[in-house]
């Protein structure tokens, strides 16, 4: 600490002006205003005293910053891929450019308007039913009043979230088998994994069943900070069960369903490749054929690097737009932003 | 950075709640007044509503079970509905038998558990490091981490990236790219911000322990729920991972369990010409295994499940912060 003190004071007479309109601005003639004299020290000493004070900071968040770096930014970086033409000898950026090319060519593709369409249509429908489901389920168990009961049922509801997507959709496939499984043999012998006009409703269904509870902890989380206060006057002014849902719980919970919805949004074109892929077969294909899947077919299994990495550019682009989009309008509307 | 909801009171124990005076139950049953007939209506309602919702998650996970103890006929036939019927462990027999399936389950667990502990080492000095307020450059770090939770180069650079790196075909690319999960980092930032009082950094100051002093002494020894919560979201992630072992291995030697599982569980699924192969029987006999595979491929989550399952709320609403 000696040192630094040392240091400082000699700074401060070599500084003697800057010291004295220091001093005319604190209104003394003897204290010398440290932080000041540091904030206006050059800036390989400022730098020097930073690495000095916080070089144990930087200890600890080097390690991730670099995983982030090299496994996130890298990739980012190679995302040029798509306007060029993949060289194995030049690897990720030397190859010839192309320009939109690549992109031109999804643009033509004879699948280009079934991805597009399949893609909207199955994460709209995940993402309404999957938003609207976890804030019903959190107003009922709000409206149960044994905390041993509630936990409970939050116990119970949250258990899916955590099953493997493989084994969901083993589950799936096992219970819909036609004629012999739990939910099949009410649908006869037809086979609804092999039926493109079933595969949405299966997906999105299946997606509220797994996530539904998880996703409702948040609201939960929010209702209970409601005062409780609130509840007894809107009691003493009439209010019944249903109308403290509507006039209390509701707005409780609108800033928390304003920003889930706007991270919801940036995932529309987000539908998971994990699970479509696992549930695709060659009968359902014309439905269940979305821009991941597309994808990996084209990338991994033909090895087109280059188109493959120009569509998905497409995806996350389309992705960021309507994140941009909806965070825009919320904060227009009701002053909820998550930038 | 405002928070969503009140993280004041969010992270308390209802004993923290009663002793800082706030009402225990935040319910709205008031026996001093009189129920209407409406009243009555909506609760019967909500209470129906709520009893299908919970049948219709146990259910399914229930017939999974008891169908694996079941004769397989009489599943098939749908005469097991709430009990085993002709209790049988031959499912289970053959599963024993079966190495694909050991082989999966001893590289996963190798996986989980190596990846789980490096995931904690990475991440939580970090958030540690980003939640002290003094340091400046940590506002440049979170817009760093932030932005690849809404942008990434995509499936073949990453690709190509591992491939340079000569992660193809390696255990390690289940643990090194996924080191860092930019949420738990948020999550685990938001707790040493929120929960950790300000006074025992001063005072830890002023007994001349260092940030890491600090940070090993006061700080983990207080952090225990976070460690759980954090550990279990990683450990979870790396026992259901698909997507790593689909897309870099190709040895069979090294699959985890999930891609062994979809050989195994997936593969003989309803494709145009394979399905009329099968006799009924032999079908049978295959989803009987499927449903013990099922359990045992859960099993580890299933003991893990009771004793985490108090922190789940705490995480999420640790992690309801806004990054």
């Amino acid at each position: 600490m000696s040192a630094q003190s040392a240091d400082v004071s000699a700074t401060a007479r070599a500084h003697g002006r800057k010291v004295a309109a220091v001093a005319k601005k604190t209104g003394s003639d003897s204290i010398p205003d440290n932080e000041w004299i540091a904030r206006h020290q050059p800036w390989y000493k400022r730098l020097a005293n930073h690495f000095r004070r916080y070089w144990e900071i930087w200890t600890m968040i080097l390690p991730a910053v670099g995983f982030v770096l090299l496994f996130n930014y890298v990739p980012m970086y190679g995302i040029q891929l798509a306007f060029r033409d993949y060289d194995v000898t030049k690897g990720l950026t030397g190859g010839k450019w192309v320009g939109t090319e690549y992109f031109e060519q999804f643009f033509r593709d004879p699948l280009f308007g079934e991805i597009i369409r399949n893609t909207f249509r199955i994460s709209l429908w995940t993402l309404v039913m999957g938003f609207i489901a976890p804030i019903i389920l959190a107003l009922l168990i709000n409206q149960i009043a044994s905390p041993k009961v509630k936990g409970f049922v939050q116990t119970i509801t949250y258990m899916p979230h955590f099953i493997s997507t493989v084994v969901i959709v083993s589950m799936i496939n096992i219970f819909l088998s036609p004629g012999t499984g739990l939910l099949g043999r009410f649908f006869g012998r037809t086979s609804l994994m092999g039926d493109p006009k079933a595969f949405t409703s299966i997906y999105w269904i299946s997606e509220v069943w797994q996530h539904m509870g998880w996703n409702c902890i948040i609201y939960l989380a929010a209702l209970s900070s409601v005062d409780t206060a609130l509840y007894e006057a809107a009691r003493i002014d009439g209010a019944g069960r249903l109308q403290l849902i509507r006039y209390v719980d509701i707005p409780t919970i609108m800033p928390t369903v304003g920003v889930l919805l706007i991270l919801n949004m940036g995932s529309i074109l987000g539908v998971g490749f994990e699970k479509v892929w696992l549930m695709q077969n060659t009968l359902n294909i014309t439905a269940s054929e979305v821009i991941s899947t597309y994808t990996y077919r084209i990338g991994i299994l033909d090895t087109q690097f280059s188109y493959s990495t120009a569509i998905g550019l497409f995806n996350s682009l389309v992705n960021f737009f309507f994140l941009v989009i909806a965070n825009y309008i919320a904060k227009k509307t009701s002053d909820t932003s998550i930038f | 950075m405002e928070t969503v909801i009140n993280s004041k009171t969010a992270h308390m124990t209802p004993e923290q709640k009663a002793a800082a005076g706030m009402k225990r139950t935040p319910t709205n049953r008031h026996v001093h007044q009189k129920l209407t007939v409406s009243d009555t209506v909506a609760d019967v309602i909500i209470v129906l509503i709520l009893a299908l919702v919970l049948i219709a998650i146990i259910y399914p996970l229930w017939f999974v079970l008891v169908a694996s103890f079941s004769d397989p006929t009489a599943v098939a036939n749908g005469q097991v509905s709430l009990l085993p019927k002709g209790i049988t462990l031959a499912g289970y027999a053959k599963i024993f038998h079966d190495s694909r399936i050991w082989i999966g389950y001893r590289n996963t667990l190798i996986y989980a558990v190596l990846g789980t502990a490096v995931n904690l080492l990475v991440t939580i000095p970090c958030a540690f490091g980003l939640s002290r307020k003094e340091f400046r450059p940590r506002r440049v770090i979170m817009f760093l981490f932030t932005f690849t939770m809404f942008f990434g180069g995509g499936m073949i650079p990453s690709y190509l990236l591992m491939k340079q790196l000569g992660l193809l075909n390696s255990m390690w690319v289940f643990i090194l790219p996924g080191a860092v999960s930019v949420y738990n980092v948020i999550i685990a930032r938001s707790f040493f911000e929120s929960s950790i009082p300000e006074d025992l950094f001063d005072a830890a100051r002023i007994d001349g322990l260092s940030y890491w002093g600090y940070f090993l002494k006061i700080v983990l020894p207080l952090s225990s729920a976070i460690l759980a919560v954090i550990g279990l979201y990683y450990f979870v992630g790396h026992w259901n991972d698909y997507f790593t072992g689909l897309i870099y291995i190709r040895d069979q030697d090294l699959e985890p369990l999930q891609n062994v599982l979809q050989n195994i569980l997936l593969a003989n699924q309803t494709k145009p010409g394979m399905a009329q192969l099968t006799a009924a029987q032999s079908q049978n006999i295959g989803d009987q295994i499927k449903f013990g595979i099922i359990i045992v491929s859960a099993l580890p989550l299933i003991i893990l499940y009771p004793f985490l399952q108090k922190y789940f709320d705490k995480g999420v609403m640790i992690g309801a912060v806004k990054g």
